[in-house]
């Protein structure tokens, strides 16, 4: 586990999300699907965010500002600095042979990198609004559908190796109709590395923690 | 010997980041229950404004399965190692104690007395401490919440029941409201409040403890620099455990641990621990502040 004090290089804006870039310093982008604390300043915790896009020399974050931490965190300018700790978790399994990747709204923050990693495999792409989807920009071969359409509908007969992120009840009508997905997970986490025992989802009639099990989990082995 | 740093209890796994407990100078383990539990269901945090809500309900394996899968791998850091235990009766405690004291690679118990996540043990803290005093010959440490009103007087009877040490505070209670549905963000509702805004009452509880009684105190709530390790040694203190700071900078040991050093050094104390109680106002009229006026 590294922390360091990475430097803003440059904010875009994607519809209402904020694409943030760092220079990486020490810290290794490590598996797509894993995700870094960020120091959201003046809030009391970092927030976790996937790693977005790992150009060289930097790491790219995709923030939706909602809170007082991803405001502050949105808020940075070039410049600036943050303290990093990561990367952290378990991320996707990349030995898959027909890759499908399913996000919806801010879930698609892993995509870039993992689309990269992967050879740009095909996506489904799911957003409330047209300026939402404007984030779609980030994901090579995509299809967006927008709500009321939900990415379920959109999904083709053989889905192949859904490799997925986006909110909870998306992730679990995956899970129903793809029961082999991999499913990156969210959950509210103090710390990202073990210690604070928040972030815990059930699995098997137990709480584990997310930060160390996941975020990307399998429902069924 | 200068002033040992350890984490709070809860706060850190040593087993999932052992950097961070190599960095330590004792390693508390998060809180053992004579049955396995699981836990409270999440949301189980929640930051707010000056520190954070947590609510975790001593999830955990079990005495006997911590002691059989958990300890020798505890054991093998190159860190002391105090385990703290819980419970929800004195026989809760006696049983943790007792399986405890032939574990030659644990240094300490902390006895959690407080924690604000369960139902309260119906027995007085002194009652738990006495019972595990007739269970194990280690060193005792009870931690108390620093929600009594008479927090030296509760130092008293824990002391006097035969606990060796303080560790002062555990969270407080507190609780969280979305503030667009105005529904308690926790499952539980209320949760354990830590962070910058626990460090006032801890320093209180410290100086009012310190003053009552005369045996070691670990010195814990809100510590996030040197300065403030320095304020709770100056109380009364004489360790320092961090605790939420840890969930925002896991390498806050060893720089608390120079900031200490420099922040005392420049107050013209060679040893941090020179600083011990300088806070402490030696008069009657303060002391009757802080314990009831029976100092």
């Amino acid at each position: 586990m590294r922390r360091e004090l990475l430097r803003i290089t440059g904010v875009e804006v994607f519809g209402p999300y904020v694409l943030l870039r760092l220079a990486r310093g020490g810290l290794e982008p490590g598996d797509p699907g894993q995700f870094f604390m960020l120091e959201a300043p003046g809030r009391p915790l970092p927030r976790p965010f996937s790693l977005c896009s790992a150009p060289a020399g930097e790491l790219g974050f995709l923030i939706e500002p909602l809170g007082p931490g991803t405001n502050a965190i949105a808020g940075l300018r070039p410049g600036d600095g943050i303290h990093v700790t990561g990367p952290l978790g378990r991320g996707f399994d990349l030995a898959v042979e027909r890759p499908l990747l399913v996000g919806g709204g801010i879930g698609i923050a892993p995509f870039p990198y993992l689309s990269e990693q992967l050879g740009s495999p095909p996506a489904i792409l799911g957003f409330r609004t047209a300026f939402h989807a404007e984030a779609a920009a980030l994901v090579p071969n995509a299809a967006v559908v927008l709500d009321p359409v939900l990415v379920t509908d959109a999904l083709p007969d053989e889905p192949g190796d859904v490799l997925a992120c986006g909110p909870e009840p998306m992730l679990d009508a995956l899970a129903r109709l793809v029961p082999r997905a991999q499913l990156a997970r969210e959950a509210p986490m103090a710390c990202g590395y073990g210690a604070c025992y928040g972030c815990v989802v059930e699995r098997d009639g137990r709480y584990v923690r997310l930060c160390l099990e996941g975020p990307v989990l399998r429902e069924a082995a | 010997m200068s002033v040992p740093i350890l984490n709070a209890s809860g706060c850190l796994d040593a087993l999932a980041a052992p950097e961070v407990a190599a960095s330590l100078d004792v390693f508390v383990t998060k809180t053992i229950t004579p049955e396995p539990r699981d836990g409270n269901p999440p949301v189980r945090i929640a930051e707010t404004d000056h520190g954070m809500l947590n609510s975790i309900g001593l999830q955990g394996p079990g005495i006997d399965a911590f002691v059989a899968a958990h300890l020798p791998r505890l054991a093998a850091l190159e860190v002391d190692l105090w385990v703290s235990v819980g419970g929800f009766a004195a026989a809760d405690f006696a049983r943790c104690c007792a399986v405890l004291d032939d574990e030659d690679s644990v240094a300490a118990i902390e006895l959690n007395l407080s924690c604000p996540n369960v139902e309260e043990a119906p027995d007085t803290a002194a009652e738990l401490v006495a019972a595990a005093r007739g269970a194990t010959k280690k060193p005792l440490y009870a931690k108390l919440s620093p929600a009594q009103w008479d927090v030296a007087a509760g130092a008293r009877a824990v002391v006097a029941a035969g606990a060796d040490g303080l560790s002062l505070v555990n969270t407080i209670r507190g609780l969280a409201l979305d503030p667009v549905t105005l529904r308690p963000r926790l499952a539980r509702a209320v949760g354990g409040y830590s962070g910058d805004a626990l460090r006032p009452i801890a320093l209180a509880c410290v100086y009012a403890c310190a003053s009552a009684v005369d045996v070691p105190v670990v010195g814990m709530g809100g510590v996030g620099t040197g300065v403030h390790a320095l304020e709770l040694v100056a109380a009364g203190a004489s360790a320092v455990a961090l605790g939420t700071i840890l969930f925002s900078d896991p390498f806050a040991p060893s720089r608390v641990r120079d900031e200490l050093r420099a922040e005392a050094a420049a107050r013209g104390f060679e040893n941090p621990l020179d600083a011990r109680s300088v806070a402490v106002v030696k008069s009657e009229k303060y002391l009757q502040i802080g314990s009831n006026g029976t100092a």
